[in-house]
């Protein structure tokens, strides 16, 4: 069964067209990240899933029924947002009960279904608290309760990590991986951090300005990009495009090699001199200005002592470098 | 606070000049609260003496509380005083959180027209307004006063009150939302508590002109049994001979009310600041 599908979503704010033509359909059980720069729309899709905005045209189905009409609470979805968006003037269980309250369901069932979330979520110290006496991520872990409690058909998560510190970011990412293997519910998450949409999607969906790029698994679309935005947007550092390239090449396209394929190796194809160097202790970044005048990032594993201004040699394997055409599609290397 | 140490003659300046201000402003009110207790000839004798054996005199207040029905005029400016601001809050808020929270035709437009009364002092009406309230029958009734009122507070009102809706976080509404809340839950429930420090701030800007207006409770309620404060103590102010006793007193007491009022709004006041600051 299909946890949602979307047919021909398009979104309009006055004149301003925020999403054009979306068709997606998300599986039973199947974490779906939309992931893109600011402003591409991935947020405004979510709130269209969950009701919060009117899609300008087009269908919602959600669990094989079209909502369109429906509102947000009996669409069979809970959502958890980056500022997590408590209650204030309830206390951490006021928070997870209300909308099961306003449900009508019977009291027995309301206090089974926060409790179970309490344990799941490692709350139970906290329960009588108002959000105010938490910290950043036991509150999202609190609204994370408040999602699961209500047993939706589809999660919808967005940006649930941004405000939190680095660490905690990794441990939450975790916790929400681990969630979605203990429920195996239909998730949504929504996230601009490609870190995160690499580790925990089952399925990434790359938008850009309103469109999708790509539809993926993370390794699909790392290892087999479809146009030279998803190549430049997955990868960190990001992929290195050559316009002048040592291969033969589309006319005004570009080489796209990955820093991690790039090699320090005498007679390389490649000549430059290092401008910069990063130096992580688990791997080393040299920022390299080639002959060409084109900036390329080369990522070695491990330490590395070549300094900046050293003249260096690359190459590559052609097998693992991509080719895009004028358009930034594709193209036969 | 270590920063403001560094710098001891800045702090007492800034003391200084407040201590100075708060001198000014109630010497006035000092003024009328110690002439109330003193006897007509030592008033006009010695206005800034404080009163002693010999001068102390409760004869104003006597006064005040024989002649004129006196606690069922305070009960009048505190209906109207509370009425008034009641509905400007209520419906002020309402219209904000429409212009903020909602995308519809004419937003704009509206937020406009609600906010241009803000710039036209509704006095220039008052002919036009007694008028309708004289076809309508209100005339002489606390509603006339109340209804007055809220109109007058309404554009200020919507205005600030809008600007601080808009501060308040979407999420947290879409998340009432999804939780199923009505928009009046949301509204009550969960941006109002918010918007609490906005609110007590309207209400004191209103609450003072109300309470102290002599204007439309002499155009549009003169009338025994619904005579404001004000316009009730206006009785010891004649054209020739003003009994001051009188005067004093009324306004003295004419300013316990109002500060319980305030001191009940500027409670809320730093309690929203407080919360709001740490959150």
């Amino acid at each position: 069964m299909t946890a949602l599908t979307l047919t021909h979503i398009h979104k309009s704010f006055g004149e301003v067209e925020v999403l054009k033509d979306i068709n997606l359909t998300v599986e039973d059980g199947e974490f779906v990240v939309f992931v893109g720069p600011s402003g591409c729309g991935k947020s405004t899709l979510l709130r269209v899933i969950a009701g919060l905005e009117d899609a300008t045209s087009g269908t919602v189905n959600i669990g094989g029924d079209v909502v369109n009409n429906v509102p947000p609470a009996r669409r069979g979805i809970a959502m958890v947002f980056q500022s997590y968006a408590l209650y204030p003037h309830l206390s951490v269980r006021g928070n997870m009960a209300l909308g099961l309250k306003q449900e009508k369901q019977p009291k027995s069932v309301i206090d089974e279904r926060v409790e179970k979330a309490v344990q799941m979520l490692d709350l139970s110290a906290y329960v009588d608290r108002r959000p105010s006496d938490l910290s950043g991520g036991q509150r999202q872990r609190v609204a994370i309760g408040r999602a699961i409690v209500r047993d939706p058909k589809l999660f919808l998560f967005d940006e649930p990590l941004s405000n939190l510190d680095a660490a905690l970011r990794m441990n939450t990412r975790i916790e929400i991986a681990e969630l979605h293997r203990t429920l195996s519910a239909s998730m949504i998450y929504v996230t601009h951090d490609q870190t995160e949409a690499m580790t925990l999607a089952d399925k990434i969906v790359v938008l850009r300005d309103g469109q999708v790029e790509q539809v993926g698994s993370p390794m699909e679309l790392y290892n087999n990009p479809a146009n030279q935005f998803v190549a430049g947007f997955l990868g960190s550092p990001s992929m290195n495009f050559l316009k002048k390239a040592p291969l033969a090449m589309p006319p005004n396209g570009a080489l796209g090699i990955r820093p991690e394929h790039l090699r320090l190796v005498p007679n390389g194809r490649i000549r430059g001199t290092v401008t910069h160097v990063e130096r992580l202790g688990g791997d080393t970044n040299l920022l390299v200005s080639t002959d060409q005048q084109e900036a390329v990032t080369v990522r070695l594993f491990g330490q590395d002592s070549t300094g900046v201004g050293e003249a260096v040699e690359l190459d590559f394997d052609d097998h693992i470098a991509f080719a895009f055409d004028d358009k930034m599609q594709r193209a036969a290397v | 606070m270590s920063v403001a140490r560094q710098n001891n003659f800045n702090t007492y300046a800034a003391h200084g000049a407040l201590i100075l201000y708060t001198l000014i402003a109630l010497f006035p009110v000092f003024v009328i609260v110690i002439n109330s207790f003193k006897t007509r000839k030592a008033i006009f004798r010695e206005p800034l003496a404080l009163p002693n054996s010999d001068s102390f005199s409760l004869i104003g207040y006597e006064t005040v509380l024989k002649q004129g029905d006196f606690f069922l005029y305070f009960q009048n400016s505190m209906i109207v005083t509370v009425g008034s601001l009641f509905f400007i809050l209520l419906f002020g808020a309402m219209a904000a959180f429409a212009l903020a929270e909602y995308r519809f035709r004419g937003n704009l437009i509206m937020g406009l027209y609600l906010a241009l009364g803000i710039m036209i002092p509704i006095r220039i009406g008052t002919v036009a307004i007694l008028e309708m309230m004289v076809q309508t029958g209100l005339v002489n009734t606390l509603w006339a006063l109340i209804l007055v009122y809220t109109a007058q507070g309404l554009p200020l009102a919507v205005f600030i009150l809008s600007e601080f809706m808009r501060q308040v976080s979407d999420d947290l509404k879409n998340a009432g939302r999804i939780d199923g809340l009505s928009e009046y839950r949301i509204f009550f429930r969960l941006v109002l508590p918010l918007v609490r420090p906005a609110m007590a701030t309207v209400a004191v800007f209103n609450m003072i002109p109300i309470w102290n207006d002599l204007w439309f409770p002499l155009i549009l309620a003169p009338a025994e049994e619904v005579k404001t404060l004000t316009l009730g103590s206006q009785v010891f102010i004649g054209q020739f001979v003003t009994d001051w006793n009188a005067v004093l007193s009324a306004l003295s007491l004419a300013i316990l009310p109002v500060m319980a009022l305030y001191v009940v709004f500027s409670r809320q006041l730093i309690r929203g600041i407080t919360s709001g600051a740490v959150k």
